[in-house]
């Protein structure tokens, strides 16, 4: 099962070091459960947990695109895509999986499984057991309806402040963190769904 | 796509305060209480989600914000965004002590669904997770035909099983369990009507006609995953819910019970099932619903593997194909587990499976999980796992290293599977070749694995020769460029690194003449031979700048790192010696990748110390070859941390103490080596070409050539003669511009403590060669043992009692 999903800056590869990676959107399904620690836990400090196990997630995925970028060879990410009518080439977007040691910074170990599109990096995490084939072709299934349906390639757009869409998405192809068996018609068929609910 | 604007927006939301943050919430408050919630309140709420999340501390908002909020939740009739944004906001503040939300307003069960997402992210601080999932089996157990949709249902149950094993009774499991197996296996084989078709719909839209298959052929079989229509009805959506939690579902309700780990002898219950088990399948009898469920679970799967092998005609059902064979091998090793009668239909099925995807590339994924089910059952099956293996470390890595998935799940099958190969592990060990193929190209992610799974693959047969791939790993990961770039060109984008040009090293690749290396360094197996690789090094170098070969060339140390605390554990004294040798051979030779040779030197040294701590006679078994190492000076300069190294190791170690087989004539000859270098350190004039020596080495070779002294003690004079002449020097201003200031100091200083120190040879001898009695009472090893603080003490208290002492 997916423990979170998460949305995230990537900053190009040869940039100067303007700013720092910020966490866009994240969902974290359920919560990681703390059967052995006695203290008593302030609700705000778990939370801020969380974040922070979130945010350096983040970070890791934003290097590990870097260094795969650098390592092929390719010109540093656009910021702003060619045009907003190109289909963005998800086969061709950097992707990989790591996996995270038990109690760094999750409690169990976990795997990652990132995606890279433009300017923005998509990460899944997962349970060591899961199925990775299907996790990554869900991810690339999120990543690509996300950029339809938010118009994520049309210049000044962003995602920060329609996270309804990104919810509705999330509800429908990645409910509560389960991976789901999709074939290209039932996409459809929640695509259609969504579309309705959620007019363009 | 994140412009500036937006890094302002979350900046605005961040810095917001709290006298504006509560009139913001009253405004939301009121909006939320209207009637009609129009696209205003949808948009305050995105606004007010961004503010709750854009921060990890907390923010308080006002009560009846938050009361209004989980009343919208449950309304029931209100538009979808704006429900998900309230439990979107409500999960985001979780987990929180000020929730009143509860499972019994519910009116529909999306809401339900919402209301659980929230819930479930509360830490579980008042058992939400048992009650959220008693509501949702109520739900379930309520069978009216046009009830809720409970296809929202299932994957709250699925996360709730996961988050707390014990949570659902026995009765409850059962019940799943048999409501599983229906939409399983018995879901409907004609395709949905479309949701618009209502009261003006015709009488052919009414019979929309059979599911297809994914390459349009009409479906032979029960519903699954891979049949498509244009419709869906709720027990097809339910079937592929089902499917997509079933592995999950199967490990938790299995005989072991959730949380017990498989044991090993499994597979003598599994041989003498074997020979007691008929062929022929269990449908027709009745079965208790856990048995039942697992039955059409293997049948689920055997169509999955059938309809697997058309060619579908989206290329997302493709890749779909595959992911369900992954689990289709998945869920038939957990059912093997479970009841081995299983086993025998499984092993044709699957044998058969092997064979179809050995000879094709895209299913080379599929190829990991079908070796561990050989791996865990092969045992009782009596498969031949050679051949299996032999496939998947031979050619899979040698052809497919350069991709990052397959690279990841290959190691991670190698790590979590190492308890399976028993007896067999030469397979892996001889493997390592092919192995670091992955590392060498895709070193940031891969790394950690392999420093974690080197332990299993060093062995004492082929120790040296890893430890010669590993100084050779960047060389690999730029002689692997080349291959793919002599490889005919594939379809998509080249896998190599587009910006770097190197024709001339892509000749030297085609070159007959250095076939012979190339093909040693891309060797996929052990060869048990160890080639000297440096014309490789001189003919790569153009390719050194290159970034993979950099990222690669960073991870090297590490490795060694790892690479010697595994095989200390397991070295011979001989094998010792043999990788002595080896460090010192190969300090010199390495790729000159930019601060790759520095770092290698800092690791072999140190590496070196470690083991003649472990085994203090090999300096004087190696004494030739030291000698023979310390005599080449040209290499002083490039590594003066191995040369650093050396020279301590032999002034502690070669002495009687350390080893009865020492003689005052290798002391002597140690002596002479060690001041023709030292004469020869200092006396060269820096320049371009040979920069200057550190300092470190001009103390250490005078710390060593006293402690020599004190052992063999006619060396004395000739000693004190050179600390003196090494004092002077230091002292002159020409010392200084070598040096730096501090260096000269240090070594006048040192030269000043040493010809102190000197002056009294018995305490001499007791300070620079301490006997193992009294060595061993050192309680802990810190400051206040070393060596340095003793020689200035001495020669403190020798200074003061100058006046006192003759001569």
């Amino acid at each position: 099962m997916v423990h979170a999903f998460l949305i995230h800056t990537l900053r190009a590869p040869h940039a100067e070091d303007t700013g720092l990676c910020r966490v866009l959107y994240s969902c974290v399904f359920g919560a990681e459960k703390s059967p052995d620690d006695p203290r008593p836990h302030g609700a705000e400090r778990d939370r801020l947990l969380r974040k922070e196990q979130i945010l350096a997630v983040a970070r890791q995925v934003e290097s590990m695109c870097r260094l795969q970028l650098q390592a092929s060879g390719r010109p540093p990410m656009d910021l702003q895509p060619q045009s907003s009518d190109e289909p963005v080439p998800l086969h061709e977007a950097p992707r990989g999986a790591f996996r995270l040691a038990a109690g760094d910074p999750f409690q169990e170990p976990r795997t990652v499984v990132w995606l890279g599109v433009l300017s923005l990096g998509f990460a899944l995490v997962l349970d060591t057991h899961d199925n990775l084939l299907l996790a990554e072709g869900t991810l690339r299934l999120l990543a690509r309806l996300l950029v339809d349906h938010l118009r994520l390639l049309a210049p000044g757009a962003n995602l920060l402040l329609r996270a309804d869409r990104v919810e509705g998405i999330l509800t429908r192809f990645l409910p509560h963190g389960q991976l789901l068996f999709l074939n290209d018609q039932f996409v459809q068929g929640l695509e259609k769904e969504f579309s309705a609910a959620w007019p363009r | 796509m994140f412009t500036a604007g937006a890094e302002s927006l979350l900046q605005q939301a961040r810095e917001i305060q709290a006298e504006e943050l509560r009139k913001f919430c009253s405004r939301v408050s009121k909006l939320l209480r209207e009637e009609d919630l129009g696209p205003d309140a949808v948009d305050c709420l995105r606004r007010l989600f961004l503010i709750v999340s854009a921060t990890k501390y907390n923010r308080r908002l006002d009560k009846t914000c938050v009361d209004l909020l989980q009343a919208t939740l449950c309304l029931p009739v209100c538009p979808e965004p704006l429900q998900v944004l309230c439990a979107a906001i409500l999960r985001e503040m979780s987990p929180s002590d000020s929730l009143t939300l509860s499972c019994d307003h519910t009116q529909s069960t999306r809401q339900l669904s919402l209301v659980a997402s929230v819930l479930l992210a509360q830490d579980d601080r008042t058992e939400e997770v048992r009650t959220v999932a008693q509501h949702i089996l109520r739900a379930l157990e309520s069978r009216q035909p046009e009830g809720p949709s409970l296809r929202h249902l299932l994957p709250v149950i699925s996360k709730v099983v996961g988050l707390s094993p014990g949570v659902l009774q026995e009765d409850q499991t059962t019940l799943l369990s048999k409501r599983l197996t229906d939409w399983l296996r018995y879901a409907s084989v004609q395709q949905g009507l479309p949701h618009s078709s209502g009261f003006f719909s015709t009488a052919r839209a009414r019979q929309p006609g059979p599911i297809t298959e994914v390459d349009g052929a009409v479906a032979t079989d029960f519903f699954t995953v891979l049949s498509t229509g244009h419709h869906f009805t709720e027990d097809q959506w339910l079937n592929v819910q089902a499917f997509s939690m079933l592995r999950a579902w199967l490990q938790h309700s299995g005989p072991e019970g959730p949380g017990a780990p498989d044991t090993d002898d499994k597979s003598e219950l599994e041989g003498s099932t074997l020979s007691v088990i008929s062929a022929t399948s269990a449908a027709g009898r009745l079965l208790p619903p856990r048995e039942r469920l697992r039955e059409v679970a293997f049948e689920y799967c055997q169509r999955l593997i059938e309809q697997s092998t058309r060619r579908a005609l989206r290329k997302g059902d493709s890749d779909l194909q595959k992911a369900c064979l992954v689990e289709a091998v998945l869920v038939l090793d957990v059912l093997c587990r479970q009841d081995p009668s299983f086993l025998y239909r499984t092993l044709s099925c699957l044998k058969a499976l092997h064979g179809r995807l050995s000879g094709d590339p895209a299913c080379v994924r599929v190829l990991l999980p079908l070796a561990r089910f050989f791996l865990t059952h092969g045992e009782a099956a009596a498969v031949d796992s050679e051949a299996v293996y032999q496939h998947l470390f031979t050619r899979v890595p040698a052809e497919l290293f350069h991709s990052p998935m397959l690279a990841f799940e290959f190691v991670q099958f190698c790590r979590d599977n190492l308890h399976l190969f028993g007896g067999n592990l030469s397979i892996l060990t001889l493997s390592f070749p092919n192995l670091f193929k992955f590392l060498a190209w895709n070193s940031p992610a891969l790394t950690a694995e392999f420093v974690a799974l080197l332990p299993a693959l060093v062995d004492a047969s082929t120790a040296v020769e890893m430890l010669h791939a590993l100084l050779d790993l960047p060389c690999l990961t730029a002689a692997l460029d080349l291959q793919l770039r002599s490889w005919p060109a594939p379809s998509e984008r080249p896998l190599w690194d587009t910006s770097l040009r190197s024709p001339s090293c892509l000749e030297a690749f085609r070159d007959p003449q250095f076939q012979g290396l190339f093909r040693h360094l891309l060797r996929p197996k052990a060869s048990g031979t160890t080639e000297r690789l440096a014309p490789l090094h001189q003919l790569l170098q153009p390719m050194a700048s290159c970034a993979r070969v950099a990222q690669c060339a960073e991870a090297v140390p590490t490795l060694l790192h790892a690479f010697f605390s595994a095989v200390t554990q397991i070295a011979s004294g001989a094998l010792t010696n043999q990788l002595v040798l080896l460090l010192l051979e190969r300090s010199d030779s390495l790729y000159r990748v930019p601060q790759f040779e520095a770092r290698v030197h800092r690791v072999l040294s140190s590496q070196f110390l470690a083991l003649c701590k472990l085994k203090p006679s090999l300096v004087v078994e190696l004494a030739r070859h030291l000698l023979e190492f310390l005599g080449s000076v040209s290499g002083v300069h490039s590594r003066a941390s191995m040369v650093t190294g050396v020279v301590w190791a032999v002034g502690e170690y070669l002495s009687v103490t350390y080893d009865r087989r020492c003689t005052v004539e290798q002391i002597n000859k140690f002596f002479e080596a060690l001041e023709a270098l030292l004469f020869e350190v200092t006396q060269s004039r820096p320049s371009a070409a040979l920069p200057k020596c550190p300092p470190q080495v001009v103390t250490v070779l005078m710390t060593t050539l006293t402690k020599l002294a004190s052992r063999s003690q006619d060396l004395i004079p000739r000693v004190s003669l050179l600390l003196s002449k090494m004092r002077t020097l230091a002292q002159s201003p020409a010392a200084s511009s070598p040096h730096g200031d501090e260096g000269a100091e240090a070594i006048h200083t040192r030269a000043t403590e040493l010809l102190n120190l000197l002056k009294m040879p018995s305490v001499a001898q007791f300070v620079l060669t301490p006997s193992t009695e009294v060595c061993s009472p050192r309680y802990h090893r810190d400051v206040n043992t070393a060596l340095p603080l003793a020689l200035r003490t001495v020669s403190r208290l020798v200074e003061k009692e100058a006046g006192l002492l003759p001569g």
